[in-house]
């Protein structure tokens, strides 16, 4: 990755043009041709530096339902626990973290319902109650890195 | 939480053909001259009537940004920490906001507590070098906005099982009527 690179993930992460020919207008800014733009962002998600190039949607306001759920699970029987919840095509994702509370995933599905219909199922199968900590009040949502 | 994550869902706020456009959409932006165009092309829209609904809801918040999503990780930021309060109810809107100006917090949530065994109702994400720049930014957060005598923990992660979006669920009559 080099300054050009670093240039882009900067420039693109706050916005990109909605016209007929975006990365010309975006590649205008950076000051290097379309077809430079165009391969880098190749070679980038190639390298998986960047994971998608696209929209970051606000769930809700999409519909269906979004939750952090955290649970204690002892040392010995985290890896069983953690494969048990990541087999739900619900977890969207899942860290292990360092406290008592140490797994935390979220939750996506189509309905409040089956949001909890998954947390009585994870319950059920790990033996280990979940903790469901959905977000009540937003203050910031930025999710940019600088380079 | 991030927000490229999306619901299996069918959304019943969006058209038809919005909701087409976001099923198109969710897994990225050709790499092409005129990627609108083939979005387009993959869910019966013309060009001009994909960027005329793309700017409505990116002006409305249903889409929130349009852009590149990074792998913090490959970046170099290599520490990550959910830094929680047990802050007073009265008080938790005006920190939240105050935490959240800080251009290295990346979220801050207001979420319930779970008494006894979780106290804490503020939540935010600190992406850092390693773990000292984590706990140097934490520090920052205390003094300039009042919480030294908060009760909180830094809860680093160990390991990242899944990170992807979850799939939006293409909705079942969604062909043009």
């Amino acid at each position: 990755m080099d300054a050009v690179d670093r240039a882009i993930i900067n420039a693109l992460q706050e916005g990109f043009p909605v016209c007929e020919r975006p990365y010309a207008a975006a590649a205008e800014q950076l000051g290097i041709t379309e077809d430079d733009l165009l391969q880098r962002l190749a070679a980038l998600r190639e390298q998986k530096t960047i994971t998608r190039f696209g929209p970051l949607f606000h769930a809700e306001r999409l519909g269906g339902a979004l939750s952090l759920v955290a649970m204690r699970i002892p040392a010995e029987d985290f890896d069983r626990v953690a494969a048990l919840v990541n087999a739900h095509a619900e977890v969207a994702h899942n860290y292990e973290r360092a406290h008592a509370f140490n797994m935390w995933f979220v939750l996506a599905t189509e309905t409040e319902e089956e949001l909890q219909a998954t947390l009585r199922a994870i319950e059920a199968e790990t033996g280990y109650p979940v903790y469901n900590m959905p977000k009540l009040e937003e203050y910031y949502l930025n999710l940019r890195f600088a380079v | 939480m991030d927000m490229n994550v999306l619901p299996r869902m069918h959304p019943d706020n969006l058209t038809e053909a919005d909701r087409r456009l976001v099923a198109a959409i969710q897994h990225g932006l050709p790499l092409v001259s005129h990627p609108y165009a083939e979005l387009g092309a993959q869910c019966g829209l013309s060009e001009g009537e994909v960027i005329n609904r793309l700017a409505a809801l990116l002006a409305d918040g249903t889409i929130k940004r349009l852009g590149v999503v990074v792998r913090h990780r490959e970046l170099g930021y290599r520490a990550n920490a959910m830094v929680v309060w047990d802050i007073d109810d009265a008080k938790v809107s005006e920190l939240g906001h105050c935490i959240g100006r800080f251009d290295f917090v990346t979220l801050c949530y207001r979420r319930p507590r779970r008494l006894p065994a979780w106290p804490y109702n503020l939540f935010c994400m600190i992406h850092g070098q390693d773990r000292e720049a984590v706990l140097e930014r934490v520090r920052q957060i205390e003094q300039h906005c009042g919480l030294a005598k908060v009760p909180h923990e830094v809860l680093f992660s160990r390991r990242r099982f899944k990170q992807r979006g979850a799939l939006y669920a293409p909705v079942q009559s969604g062909m043009p009527r």
